[in-house]
C-alpha cells in the first residue's frame, strides 16, 4: 500500500508541473497581447511606446519565456499567483476571499450526488422493472440532459419571482446569517447537485446490477442472508467501487457548472472571478483561477486513488 | 407451428448467423426512449438542414413597431426585445448547435483516437509522454478550459469549436489507449508481426478497426454534453457573435425579461433538452447494442 500511495504521488507532481506548464503556455503563447489589450481597452490615446514598455518591464513580460516560467512558478510555490491587472492587487488574496464560497456550494453539491445517488441507483437495480425504477431512471435521465443555467433561471422565475418563496440571488456568508445563507443556497446548490446526484445513480444502478449477477451474491443468498445484507454488505461493497473511480471526474464538472451557476445567481466565487477576467483580459487572475481548480482536481483525484487502492486490493498490485 | 420446433434440437441449438443483426436491431430499438431519441435526433437533422425554409419569419429582422409579443397565432413563442421572432431564431440556432456539436466532437475523436493509438501501441515512454498530458488536460473543467482558450483566441464560433474539439481530446485519448493496450495482446497481431508486416500496417489494418466500437459509443454519448457545453459558452457570451443565434446565447438574452417574457428564456432551453436528451438516449441504446461490458462507464 506504501508503495502504491508513493507511485500516486509521483504521478501527481509530474502532473500538476504539466498543469503548471499547459497554463503558463496557454496564456504567453495565444495570440493576443495581455497589456496591449489592457491598455487598448482603456486609454490607447495618452499611453505612449516606453509606456507600455515600461509597463511590460513592471510585469516581466520582456524576459525569454523559460526564465518567466521558472519565476512564476517558485512564486506560485510561494503562494504569489501575480498581479491583477485591473485592480492592481494580488491575485492571490482575492482568490482566497472566493475560494471559500466555491468549495461551500461545490462540496454541498457533491456530498449530495453521493446521498441521494447511491440509494437512488440502488433501489432502481433491487428493484429493476418496477415503476419506481422506470420513475427514478427518467427522472435521472432529464437530470443529465437539463442545461443547469437554464434550470437556474426557471427555478428563479418560479421560486423567486412567482411564488416569492426564496430570496433572488446574492450570497451572505453563513457565519454573518446562517438561515439567509441557507436559504439563498437551495436552488445554486440544488442546479450543482443535479447532474451529480442523476450520473451517480445511473452509474450505481449498472454498477449495482452487474455486482448482482455475480456468483458470490448468490453464494450470499443461498447462506439464506436477509436482503438488506446482502445488498449492503456485499453487492453495494464491490459496486460501489466504479462511483469511487468516477466521483474525481464529478468534481470537476461540478467546478465547471460553478461557472455557469455563479453567473446565474450572482454569487462571487472562483467562477465568476474566471468570467470576469476573461471579459476583462485580466490574464494573471485567469491564470491564477484556473490553476487552483486544476490543481484542486489533480489533488482531488489523488484522494480518489489511493481510497480506491484501499477499496480494491486487487489496484495496489497491479 | 413453425419450421424450426419441427428440427431436431441439435439444429435449434446453432444460431443462424443473421442473428448478431438481429440481436443489433432489437435491442437498439426495443426501448421505447431509444426509438423517440432516434426520431428526435432525424427531426433535429432535418430542421437544421431546412432550417432557412422552415423559419415563418426572417429570424435576423427586427421590428420596432413589433417588440416583446407574447405568444400569438401570428408569432407561436413571441417576439424578442428587438421584435424579432422567437420560433425562427429556435429554428435558425439547431443549425450553430448541430454544428458546434459536430465539429468539436470531429476533432476530438480524430486527435484524441491518434494519440491513443500511438500511445497504447508504442508504449513506454511514448505512452508516459502522451498520458501524463493527457492527465493534466483532464484536470481542467471543460467549460472553464473552453472558456479560457475561447477567450485568449477571441470569441468567434470557429474558435469555440477549437476550445470544445481540445477540451474533449483525453477522453479519447484515454478510451482509445485503453482498447488498443488489450487489442495489441492478440495473437493475430503477432501473425502479423511475424509476416513481416510494419507498424503503420498494424496499427491501422488491424489494432484501430477492432479498437471502434466502444468509440462510437463514447462519440454519440458526448455528443448532448458537448453541446450543453456550446449552449454554457453562447449563454456567457462567447461564441456566437451579435445577430447569429445561439439557444445558450437566447436564454441569456431573456434572462433579463424572465418577469415579462419567460417564454424568451424557455423556449430555447426546451430545445437544447428535447436534443441533448434524444443524443443520450441514443447513446444508451447503441452501448447496450454494442457493447454491454462499457455499460455504467460514462
Amino acid at each position: 500500500m506504501v508503495n502504491y500511495i508513493l507511485r500516486r504521488l509521483v504521478l501527481t507532481v509530474i502532473v500538476i508541473l504539466v498543469v503548471t506548464v499547459i497554463v503558463f503556455l496557454a496564456m504567453r503563447l495565444l495570440p493576443g497581447d495581455p497589456i496591449l489589450m489592457w491598455v487598448t481597452s482603456d486609454k490607447l490615446q495618452e499611453t505612449t511606446v516606453e509606456q507600455i514598455q515600461l509597463l511590460r518591464h513592471e510585469y516581466g513580460l520582456d524576459r525569454p519565456m523559460i526564465v518567466q516560467y521558472f519565476d512564476w512558478l517558485s512564486g506560485v510555490f510561494h503562494g504569489d499567483l501575480g498581479l491583477s491587472m485591473r485592480y492592481k492587487m494580488s491575485v492571490t488574496s482575492e482568490v482566497l476571499r472566493r475560494l471559500p464560497i466555491t468549495l461551500h456550494l461545490g462540496l454541498l453539491a457533491f456530498i449530495l450526488g453521493f446521498v441521494f445517488g447511491i440509494p437512488a441507483g440502488v433501489i432502481c437495480a433491487v428493484r429493476r422493472g418496477s415503476k419506481l425504477d422506470t420513475v427514478i431512471t427518467t427522472v435521472t435521465n432529464l437530470g443529465i440532459t437539463v442545461p443547469v443555467f437554464w434550470l437556474g433561471i426557471i427555478m428563479l422565475y418560479v421560486f423567486s419571482l412567482w411564488l416569492k418563496w426564496l430570496p433572488t440571488y446574492g450570497y451572505t456568508s453563513p457565519f454573518e446569517d446562517f438561515w439567509l445563507n441557507t436559504r439563498q443556497l437551495i436552488m445554486p446548490v440544488f442546479c450543482l447537485a443535479l447532474f451529480p446526484i442523476a450520473s451517480t445513480a445511473r452509474q450505481t444502478r449498472s454498477s449495482m446490477l452487474e455486482v448482482m449477477q455475480q456468483d458470490y451474491i448468490r453464494t450470499a443468498w443461498s447462506k439464506g442472508l436477509r436482503e438488506r445484507f446482502v445488498i449492503t454488505k456485499h453487492a453495494l461493497k464491490n459496486g460501489l467501487i466504479p462511483i469511487v473511480t468516477l466521483s474525481g471526474l464529478g468534481l470537476g464538472g461540478i467546478l465547471g457548472g460553478s461557472v455557469l451557476i455563479e453567473s446565474v445567481f450572482a454569487i462571487p466565487g472562483m467562477g465568476r472571478l474566471a468570467i470576469a477576467s476573461v471579459q476583462q483580459h485580466d490574464y494573471a487572475v485567469t491564470q491564477g483561477v484556473t490553476l487552483i481548480i486544476a490543481i484542486g482536481i489533480v489533488l482531488a483525484n489523488l484522494v480518489v486513488d489511493i481510497s480506491y487502492g484501499w477499496l480494491d486490493p486487487r489496484i495496489r498490485l497491479e | 407451428m413453425t419450421e424450426e420446433n419441427n428440427a431436431p434440437a441439435s439444429l435449434t441449438e446453432i444460431p443462424p448467423r443473421v442473428n448478431e443483426f438481429r440481436r443489433f436491431y432489437r435491442v437498439f430499438l426495443g426501448r421505447g426512449l431509444v426509438a423517440f431519441g432516434g426520431v428526435i435526433i432525424v427531426l433535429f437533422l432535418l430542421t437544421a438542414a431546412f432550417a432557412p425554409w422552415l423559419a415563418p419569419y426572417d429570424p435576423y429582422e427586427q421590428h420596432y413597431d413589433n417588440l416583446l409579443q407574447r405568444p400569438s397565432w401570428q408569432h407561436w413563442l413571441g417576439t424578442d426585445t428587438l421584435g424579432r421572432d422567437t420560433l425562427s431564431r429556435v429554428i435558425i440556432a439547431s443549425r450553430t448547435t448541430l454544428m458546434v456539436g459536430v465539429i468539436a466532437l470531429g476533432i476530438a475523436a480524430i486527435v484524441g483516437m491518434i494519440l491513443g493509438l500511438v500511445a497504447g501501441y508504442f508504449g513506454s515512454w511514448v505512452y508516459a509522454i502522451i498520458m501524463r498530458i493527457m492527465d493534466a488536460l483532464m484536470a481542467f473543467p471543460m467549460i472553464l478550459f473552453a472558456l479560457v482558450i475561447a477567450a485568449l483566441l477571441g470569441g468567434g464560433l470557429r474558435n469555440v469549436m477549437i476550445a470544445l474539439g481540445v477540451a474533449l481530446v483525453p477522453g479519447y485519448a484515454r478510451l482509445m489507449c485503453g482498447q488498443v493496450l488489450s487489442v495489441k495482446e492478440n495473437d493475430y497481431i503477432l501473425a502479423e508481426r511475424s509476416i513481416g508486416a510494419g507498424n503503420m500496417r498494424i496499427m491501422l489494418r488491424h489494432i484501430f478497426p477492432n479498437c471502434l466500437p466502444p468509440l462510437i459509443v463514447m462519440i454519440t454519448m458526448m455528443m448532448g454534453m458537448t453541446m450543453l457545453a456550446e449552449a454554457g459558452l453562447s449563454y456567457l457570451g462567447i461564441g456566437i457573435e451579435a445577430p447569429a443565434a445561439a439557444w445558450g446565447g437566447m436564454i441569456n438574452d431573456g434572462y433579463s425579461r424572465i418577469t415579462t417574457n419567460p417564454i424568451l428564456s424557455f423556449a430555447p432551453g426546451i430545445a437544447i433538452m428535447l436534443v441533448v436528451f434524444a443524443f443520450n438516449m441514443v447513446g444508451d441504446g447503441l452501448r447496450d447494442a454494442l457493447d454491454p461490458r462499457l455499460r455504467g462507464t460514462f
